[in-house]
């Protein structure tokens, strides 16, 4: 049975008349110990895949209109509030883009870390395992560091203490929303570098979310690439980086500038990311597709396996 | 000290010459004033007509303030910054307002960078109503749409407002703004750091045709290299206000000689899967601006440093090979990326 | 056109202007629809108040003092009003049988100034005889008719509410934007200014400034100092709360493009910082405009606010300060009502203002 199963979820904002689709038959399977990656650009609906998980929405003003999500077997969208708070910290935790205003800044991060473990395990609520969380992410001199406030710290030992915090409970799945993009590059390299060793010395799967192709290589055991709402490309991430197959992965990968790369110009995708309640009708990505025919925009495709493990949502993905 | 234009004879558009922004410390509203943040520490480059320079830093490094203090947004505490021969950090009231036609700048934060309550007309007519660029109403509205088109947008957007538009189109209506004054150097702070990925490369390009067509000259400032080096001539490295590494785009790319900037290289996460390449992974964080190490501001960091050198002296900024310039006394050691895990953690 | 320009796809069907949007958000606060509604009405009443009020303010009628109100009868297709006498015991009045005067709308009647300017005779409603009056609210000590009293009082006290938080914003944001704006000495000169008016005690302030006014001024005099001690009290805290947003807003990067383009100071917060903080400054004020008509009361009560016989809700009030008028004369209070119910409205209108402006809030 797999850790976490998401089963053609579909969320909309608003009721009625003015729902607008955020996330749109989303379906998606992390193994025990797998790392999987999700990219999107802004407004895909990765996000709001993610915090579902936990079903960390707000109903209202989102609304579960389809799908399961099934978490070791049971579906999180059918949960009571006691199982929903048990499960939160318990098997998956969740690490976010900013850390700076995801720590309370009036609380010394020691006693921050200390309510994580009081929640769910309340025997180990002490200073001493507080310090060996704070060895466990990297942070020197823990002994002193829990006195802190988060403004003491810098970006990246901030982001440390949020992954000492999700790690407190002894979580089966991470889930990273962005966990890099508000850092430098070197401090996103030492975080990277953390969260790797972590997978393996602990055996947790990790989810995490990104719009950085680079990442997803040093990373991922599997990508699912969203847009508008919709997985369009799901495969191992190796595959992936060597031959995209979605117009859309393939566009997106041309359009980052490279290092040591010859393009005088870059090949950009033409028009902008449609938002929610604007998306055209037919594939999504058709108004800005190199490839697209008129049928295109006739109906939604669907996310079929065209080779072992990697499917694609276009019927024209052998397309050169 | 700094380095040379390559041709001393002609005269560049802008020539930074030991610039300084300090700010002080203050512990409260009466006492003395005895730390300061030295946010740019003694740089100095220059940038010939139409081309584009590269400045590349992390958070802190002082990048930003020194694009800003080059305007005047920010005032320079010492230095010169020449302007086509003039030197700018001089002049005040209506000689400085008609000079800054001159140079421009486009900011990062595309839903800060446009006033929220402003039609895209009036944000674009600003700029010429301030230096008076067109004598009559017919004019001004023919100057505006040709403006935009400039960018990409069609004329017909001119009477909307910021909210209704992408982050893309808005970096758009800013370079507009930017362009109405015919400057000859735009700075550019981060214009694409905001923006989603596939509309980065967009403007990217936009702001290479721009320089085509109107020989603009740019400081592009960012923190990704590999933005950095698709687009610029040349580059420069920057670590805690000074400047520590400068060359041609390629060659910085392919030979870096500092270390830093060897390390910077190595953390960009690449897409290419088969590369086996190891991070090198620098310790702790970057050290605070008011109180910089002794010596060689990067050594507390440096794989390899060698102590007591590193410490007590600092490094000169010389040409190391043609054209390439660095502050580093290893220059050109090639580290070795290791996967120790005492390098991993912070310091 | 190269291949990089974009689809030209606007977001949104028709352009809405940032104040459109607004109030597309208001009209859905039912609460503060309402609140809107009913001071439109005070005001358009009191601005026609000579025309809606049967007799001027000063009219009296000793024979009927401290009348109990009266209401039309439905006779037939018309209304009618009966007339009365007065009856056992003082200021008791019982009803004359049979005797009735029809209710005219349209009517002529004592002569009035319309605007304060034009003469006029024609009034909305009344009987067109002296001996059939209409007192629809009672009447006072003195026979005058309370509700044309209130029509009158409402024009002062609905005024000096909205020309004194004109005054006192404007002038406030101006010192705010200029402070904030251009921090340093500046700021620090005229924020400790502020502090050191908003620490006198806001009454003690009105009574030392209306003592320094000679007691015996015209009416109109009287009227605008008052609003001239309410608005000199009230710009300090707006000052202050302008002199924050404008602290902050002069670090967004639209004001920093401004200045790289060489806008001088003044365009730069006439333009770009003021208009930021309108949504701040409409729900302030709205929502301050009660203390200005109740700062009138404060006023009256303590004998110095605008003088008999010219009407304002809060001399009426005071008039009304008898606990034996009160038991037996209870419609003396209808300035009460009045008062209760505009500050009503102001606050319902003002929190639907601050919530539609709240763009983070659905």
């Amino acid at each position: 049975m797999n850790l976490l199963e998401i089963k053609n979820l579909k969320m909309d904002f608003g009721k009625n008349a003015d729902a607008l689709r955020a996330v749109d038959g989303v379906s998606l399977t992390i193994g025990t110990g797998e790392t999987v990656c999700l990219v999107g650009e802004s407004g895909c609906g990765k996000t709001v895949t993610a915090l579902s998980i936990a079903r960390l929405v707000p109903t209202p003003p989102a609304n579960y209109v389809g799908g399961e999500i099934l978490l070791n077997g049971r579906d999180v969208l059918k949960m009571s509030n006691g199982e929903l708070r048990s499960i939160r910290g318990g098997v998956v935790s969740y690490v976010f883009q900013e850390p700076g205003a995801s720590l309370n800044p009036v609380f010394r991060i020691g006693n921050q870390i200390k309510e994580s473990l009081k929640l769910h395990r309340p025997e180990k609520a002490t200073n001493d395992e507080v310090i060996r969380l704070l060895k466990l992410v990297g942070i020197p001199a823990p002994e002193s560091r829990i006195k802190n406030y988060p403004f003491e710290m810098s970006g990246g030992m901030q982001q440390r203490v949020m992954i000492a915090m999700a790690l407190a409970s002894e979580p089966k799945l991470l889930v990273a929303d962005e966990p890099t993009t508000a850092l430098d590059v070197t401090i996103q390299a030492q975080i990277l570098d953390l969260l790797g060793e972590l997978k393996q010395r602990l055996g947790m799967a990790i989810l995490l979310i990104t719009h950085n192709l680079g990442i997803v290589g040093d990373m991922a055991d599997r990508v699912a690439v969203m847009y508008a709402g919709q997985i369009v490309e799901l495969s191992p991430a190796k595959e992936l980086l060597r031959r995209p197959l979605h117009p859309y992965t393939r566009a997106l990968m041309a359009s980052v500038p490279k290092l040591h790369g010859t393009a005088e110009r870059l090949s950009a995708i033409p028009g902008n990311v449609p938002r929610i309640g604007n998306f055209p009708p037919g594939c999504r990505f058709a108004p800005r597709c190199p490839i697209a025919k008129p049928e295109c925009s006739d109906k939604i495709p669907e996310l079929v396996e065209v080779e072992a493990g990697r499917w694609v949502r276009c019927p024209f993905w052998k397309t050169p | 000290m700094g380095q040379m234009s390559v041709l001393e004879n002609t005269m560049s558009l802008l020539e930074v010459k030991n610039l300084k922004v300090h700010f002080p410390v203050k512990h409260g509203m009466f006492s003395r004033v005895h730390e300061f943040v030295k946010a740019v520490d003694d740089v100095s480059f220059a940038i010939e007509p139409g081309e584009t320079l590269g400045l590349v830093g992390e958070s802190g490094c002082g990048k930003t303030t020194l694009g800003r203090a080059i305007v005047r947004l920010v005032e320079p505490t010492a230095g010169r910054v020449l302007l086509s021969g003039e030197d700018i950090t001089q002049m005040n009231g209506s000689v400085l307002r008609t000079r800054r036609r001159k140079f421009q700048m486009i900011f990062q934060d595309p839903y800060g960078s446009l006033n929220p309550r402003m039609t895209v007309e009036q944000i674009v007519g600003e700029a010429l109503d301030i230096h008076k660029l067109t004598d009559s109403k017919s004019a001004r509205q023919k100057r505006i749409t040709e403006l935009l088109k400039a960018v990409g947008l069609d004329a017909v957007y001119a009477q909307r407002y910021p909210h209704e538009f992408s982050g893309g189109q808005r970096q758009r209506i800013g370079i507009a703004r930017a362009l109405a004054v015919e400057p000859e150097l735009i700075i550019c702070d981060e214009p694409v750091s905001a923006l989603d990925v596939s509309v980065q490369a967009q403007i990217i390009n936009l702001l290479q045709d721009l320089q085509q067509q109107r020989g603009i000259a740019y400081l592009f400032i960012a923190h990704d290299l590999a933005v950095v080096e698709h687009i610029s001539r040349r580059v420069m490295v920057m670590y805690l206000g000074k400047i520590v590494e400068t060359a041609d785009a390629r060659t910085i790319i392919r030979e870096p000689q500092h270390p830093y900037t060897q390390a910077l290289i190595s953390a960009i996460p690449e897409v290419d899967p088969e590369s086996k390449r190891q991070r090198i992974i620098l310790p702790g964080d970057v050290p605070s601006p008011i109180h910089p190490p002794s010596g060689c501001p990067f050594h507390p960091r440096c794989p390899i440093a060698q102590l007591p050198k590193c410490q007590e002296e600092f490094p000169e900024f010389r040409e190391v090979a043609k054209n390439h310039f660095t502050s580093c006394h290893f220059a050109g050691t090639k580290i070795e990326a290791s996967r120790n895990p005492a390098r991993r953690e912070a310091v | 056109m190269n291949e990089t320009d974009p689809i030209q796809n606007p977001t949104v069907e028709q352009p809405l202007s940032p104040w459109q949007l607004f109030w597309r958000r208001l009209k859905q606060r039912r609460f503060a629809m309402v609140g809107g509604v009913i001071l439109i009405v005070l005001y358009l009443v009191a601005l026609f108040a000579g025309f809606v009020a049967p007799y001027n303010y000063d009219r009296l009628d000793t024979n009927y003092s401290f009348h109990p109100p009266l209401w039309p009868k439905p006779a037939g297709f018309h209304l009618a009003i009966p007339r009365y006498e007065p009856g056992a015991g003082s200021f008791v009045y019982r009803v004359v049988p049979n005797d009735t005067k029809p209710l005219h709308f349209f009517i002529r009647g004592d002569e009035y100034k319309l605007f304060g300017l034009v003469p006029a005779t024609i009034h909305l409603f009344g009987t067109g005889d002296e001996h059939y009056p209409v007192y629809l609210l009672g009447t006072d000590q003195f026979g005058r008719d309370v509700l044309s009293r209130l029509l009158y009082g409402s024009q002062i006290s609905l005024s000096i509410g909205i020309i004194g938080i004109l005054l006192s914003f404007t002038f406030g944001m101006i010192i705010g934007g200029i402070s904030g704006y251009f921090s340093g000495w500046t700021d620090t000169v005229i924020m400790r200014l502020c502090e050191l008016i908003m620490s006198i005690p806001a009454l003690y302030l009105i009574i030392s400034l209306r003592a320094t006014f000679p007691p015996s001024m015209s009416s109109a005099q009287v009227y605008a100092m008052i609003i001239i001690i309410l608005s000199f009290i009230g710009w300090a805290s707006m000052a202050r709360v302008i002199r924050g947003m404008a602290l902050s807003l002069r670090e967004q990067q639209f004001v920093l493009a401004a200045r790289s383009l060489g806008q001088s100071h003044l365009r730069i917060i006439v333009r770009h910082i003021l208009p930021n903080t309108f949504s701040y400054v409409i729900v302030a004020a709205t929502l301050s405009v009660p203390y200005y008509i109740l700062g009138e009361v404060v006023l009256s009560f303590l004998g110095v606010g605008i003088q008999e016989p010219n009407a304002s809700w809060g001399n009426m009030l005071t008039a009304a300060q008898n606990t034996e008028y009160l038991r037996n004369f209870p419609w003396l209070l209808a300035p009460g009502a009045a008062i209760f119910i505009t500050v009503l409205a102001f606050n319902f209108l003002g929190d639907g203002l601050r919530d539609a402006a709240d763009t983070k809030s659905l």
